[in-house]
C-alpha cells in the first residue's frame, strides 16, 4: 500500500460508502453533545420520528450557559434563558437513553475537557460535537472536528456524515522553547504567521520535536485552536505520552484489550514518504509568550513587542481589518503592550482550564494579590479539574490572591451565562476568541497563557510574567 | 430545504474580511431551542452603528450579501445561517468561506459564493455605482452576472454534491439515510 498521512489512516478506516461524484459517508465514533447547539438537532429526529441510533456512543454534557457561581439562584435574566436550554436537553437525553454528565454529576464539565479526561478520546477514532473546538481531541491522533446542528441531527440519526476529503496541511514545529513560553503561545505564534484562514479546507498534522515535547494538555491546547486557523482538524500522532495519559481513566480500554489497543495505536502515525499537501514550518525557539491584541486570534504578537500598523499591512482587506481592529481596542500603532491597563482576567475556557493551566497561574498568583480594581475569574474546566485543584490548595492560592474560584463550565469564553465583560472594559482572557463582543458586547480580549494572564491579574497591566521576580514580595 | 436555482437581487455590501459567526449572531440570541426570529438579531451589535449597511434604505429587499474573505470563521453556530436566511437572504458573495459556515449554508438553503478578486471587485464596484443594481445569481450556469452590463458574468466553483443538493432541494439526511444497510454492516465490522 502507498504510504499515507495519519489524517488518509483514520479517514480510510472510517469510509462506509463513497460513490462516484458524492462526498463520503464517514461513520463517527463519538458523538458529543451540549445544551446550544441540539434542541433543534432533537427536534428534527423527533419530526421525522427517528430515534438516536447509537446513544451507547453519544454523551452530553452541560457548560456553555451554566452558572460558575455555586449555588447561584438564577438571578441573571441571561442565564434564565439557559436554564430552558438545559431543561431540554435533560429530557432530550431521558428520551434517548443518552448519559447526560448534568449539573449534579461529578463528571460535568467543558465538553472537551471532560472528553479526554473520562477516556472517552481514543486515537484513531472519528470525534464530532456540535462546536468548532471538537478540534481539542485530535491532541490523541484522532479525526475530530466541529459540526452544525443539521449535522448534529445526521449523526445522532445516522451515526455517520457526508464528508469530502480535506487536504493535508503538515505544521512542523521543531527546537526547545524557552522557559515562559507555553503551547498557548505556541499555538498562537502559529496563527499569527499563517492566519485565520491560513489552513480553511485543511486538516493539521502536529509534528516535529516540540509538538512531541508536549504533555497532552499542552497538545490540547495546540489543537483546540486549530480551527483559529480555519483548519477543520487538528492532530498529533499518539506516542507513549498518550498512553500514559488515557491507561485507566474510565472509558479507556482494560487488560488485554488496552494491550492490544496500544498496539493497533502505534500504528497511527504518518508513514515515510507520505506526502501533505503542502508543509510550514516554525522554530519554537523564537517563540516568545504571544498576546492577541486584535479582534481575531491571528492578530497576535510577541507580548514585548509593538501594535503594528495598518500602513505597513501591503493586502487591502487585511489593512482595513487590522485599522478596524485597533479603532475597537482602542489601541494605536506602534504603541507597546506592555503596561496597559486592564479590567479582568479571566482564566479558563477549554484552550487553557485543565489542571496544568491552573498549576501555571497559581505559581504567579502565590503569594501576590489581584491588584486593586481588577476581577479575576478563574473557572476550573471540570469538576474533576476542581477537585484536583482543591486537592493541591491551588483555590486557596487563588482566593488568598483575592480571585473569584468558580464553578466549572465556559463562563465568560462566551459570556452567555452571565459572566461577562462591560462595553469597554479589557480583559486578559486564556480563551480562544478575541472576536468583537466575543467575552460581552463592547468587551475588549487580549488573548494570552496562563502565565500572562495571571501576570496582569497580580500587577494589573499587561505583564511580561517572566519579569516577574520569582519570589513574591 | 427549499431549492435554488437562479436568484435575481439588490445586494447589501459589508465589505470586511473574517467576519465570523459572533459577530452574525452574538451568543447571546443562542439561548433558543428553535430556529425562529433569529433574523432580528442578524450582526445585532455591528447594527448599533447607524450607518452599518444593513440599515440602509431598500437593504431589507436584498437577498444578496457581499462580504470579504473568509467569511463566517469562528464558531460552528448553524444559527448564522438561520438568521440570514430568516432574515431573507438566500446568497452570500465573498472571496471565500468558512468551513462550518459554508456546509451550514449549503443546508439552509442558502448558496454560498466564492468569486475570485476581480470578480468580487466587480460586484462591489456596480453596488456602489448604482445602490439599485441588480445581482443574478445562476446555481445550474455556476454564474454571477450584473443586470445592465453585458461584461460582467463570472464563473464560480461549487462541490458537485452540494450544487445538485441546492438545486433539487434534496434532503441530505433522507440521502444519509439510505445507506442504512452500509452503516449495518460497518457496526458488524468495527464493534
Ligand atoms: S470554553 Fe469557549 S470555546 Fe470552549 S466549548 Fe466553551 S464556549 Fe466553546
Amino acid at each position: 500500500m502507498a504510504p499515507r498521512t495519519l489524517y488518509d489512516k483514520i479517514w480510510d478506516a472510517h469510509v462506509v460508502a463513497q460513490e462516484p461524484d458524492r462526498p463520503a459517508v464517514l461513520y463517527i465514533d463519538l458523538h458529543l453533545v451540549h445544551e446550544v447547539t441540539s434542541p433543534q438537532a432533537f427536534a428534527g429526529l423527533r419530526t421525522r420520528g427517528l430515534r438516536v441510533r447509537r446513544p451507547d456512543r453519544t454523551f452530553a454534557t452541560m457548560d456553555h450557559s451554566v452558572p460558575t457561581r455555586r449555588g447561584l439562584a438564577v438571578v441573571d435574566p441571561a442565564a434564565a434563558a439557559g436554564e430552558a436550554q438545559l431543561r431540554t436537553l435533560a429530557a432530550n437525553c431521558s428520551e434517548h437513553g443518552i448519559t447526560l454528565y448534568d449539573m449534579n454529576s461529578p463528571h460535568q464539565g467543558i465538553v472537551h475537557v471532560i472528553g479526554p479526561e473520562l477516556g472517552l478520546t481514543h486515537p484513531g477514532s472519528t470525534i464530532v460535537c456540535g462546536d468548532s473546538h471538537t478540534s481539542t481531541h485530535g491532541a490523541f491522533g484522532a479525526l475530530a472536528f466541529g459540526i452544525g446542528t443539521s449535522e448534529v441531527e445526521h449523526v445522532l440519526a445516522a451515526q455517520c456524515l457526508l464528508q469530502q476529503r480535506a487536504r493535508t496541511l503538515e505544521i512542523r514545529i521543531d527546537g526547545t522553547r524557552a522557559p515562559g513560553v507555553t503551547a498557548k503561545d505556541v499555538v498562537l505564534a502559529l496563527i499569527a504567521q499563517i492566519g485565520v484562514a491560513g489552513a480553511t479546507g485543511c486538516v493539521i498534522e502536529y509534528t516535529g520535536s516540540a509538538i512531541r515535547g508536549l504533555d497532552m494538555e499542552g497538545r490540547m491546547t495546540v489543537c483546540n485552536m486549530s480551527i483559529e486557523a480555519g483548519a477543520r482538524a487538528g492532530m498529533i500522532a499518539p506516542d507513549d505520552t498518550t498512553f500514559a495519559y488515557l491507561a485507566g481513566r474510565e472509558h479507556a480500554p482494560r487488560g488485554a484489550a488496552w494491550d492490544a489497543a496500544v498496539e493497533r495505536w502505534r500504528a497511527l502515525r504518518t508513514d515515510d514518504g507520505a506526502a501533505f499537501d503542502r508543509t510550514v514550518t516554525l522554530d519554537a525557539r523564537a517563540i516568545e509568550p504571544m498576546i492577541a491584541f486584535g479582534t481575531h486570534p491571528g492578530m497576535g504578537i510577541a507580548i514585548t513587542a509593538r501594535v503594528p500598523s495598518p500602513d505597513a499591512t501591503a493586502d487591502a482587506g487585511q489593512r482595513a481589518a487590522l485599522d478596524r481592529a485597533l479603532r475597537y481596542m482602542g489601541l494605536s500603532p506602534g504603541e507597546p503592550l506592555l503596561g496597559r491597563p486592564i479590567d479582568t482576567v479571566f482564566i479558563g475556557s477549554c484552550t487553557n482550564a485543565r489542571i496544568g493551566d491552573l498549576r501555571d497561574a497559581a505559581r504567579v498568583m502565590a503569594g501576590r494579590k489581584v491588584a486593586a480594581g481588577v476581577q479575576a475569574l478563574v473557572v476550573p474546566g471540570s469538576r474533576a479539574v476542581k477537585r484536583q485543584a482543591e486537592a493541591e490548595g491551588l483555590d486557596r492560592v487563588f482566593l488568598d490572591a483575592g480571585a473569584e474560584w468558580r464553578e466549572p463550565g465556559c463562563s465568560m469564553c462566551i459570556a452567555m451565562n452571565g459572566d461577562r465583560l462591560e462595553p469597554g472594559q479589557y480583559a486578559v482572557s486564556t480563551s480562544n476568541r478575541n472576536f468583537e463582543g466575543r467575552q460581552g458586547p463592547g468587551g475588549r480580549t487580549f488573548l494570552a497563557s496562563p502565565l500572562t494572564a495571571a501576570a496582569a491579574a497580580v500587577t494589573g497591566r499587561i505583564t511580561d510574567a517572566r519579569t516577574l521576580t520569582q519570589e513574591p514580595r | 430545504m427549499t431549492p435554488f436555482t437562479t436568484l435575481e437581487s439588490t445586494v447589501v455590501v459589508l465589505p470586511l474580511d473574517d467576519i465570523d459567526t459572533d459577530q452574525i449572531i452574538p451568543a447571546r440570541f443562542l439561548q433558543g431551542t428553535d430556529k425562529v426570529g433569529l433574523g432580528d438579531h442578524l450582526f445585532a451589535d455591528c447594527g448599533r452603528n447607524p450607518d452599518f449597511p444593513l440599515h440602509a434604505i431598500g437593504a431589507r429587499l436584498a437577498k444578496i450579501l457581499v462580504a470579504g474573505a473568509n467569511f463566517g470563521c469562528g464558531s460552528s453556530r448553524e444559527h448564522a445561517a438561520w438568521a440570514l436566511v430568516d432574515r431573507g437572504f438566500r446568497a452570500v458573495i465573498a472571496r471565500s468561506f468558512g468551513d462550518i459556515f459554508r456546509q451550514n449554508a449549503i443546508k439552509n438553503g442558502l448558496l454560498p459564493v466564492a468569486l475570485d478578486a476581480d470578480a468580487h471587485a466587480r460586484v462591489i464596484a456596480a453596488r456602489a455605482a448604482d445602490p439599485r443594481c441588480f445581482v443574478r445569481v445562476d446555481l445550474p450556469a455556476q454564474r454571477v452576472s450584473i443586470a445592465g452590463d453585458p461584461t460582467a458574468s463570472f464563473g464560480f466553483a461549487i462541490d458537485r454534491f452540494a450544487r445538485h443538493c441546492l438545486i433539487n432541494g434534496v434532503d441530505e439526511l433522507g440521502y444519509l439515510l439510505g445507506f442504512e444497510d452500509r452503516i449495518t454492516d460497518h457496526e458488524r465490522r468495527h464493534p
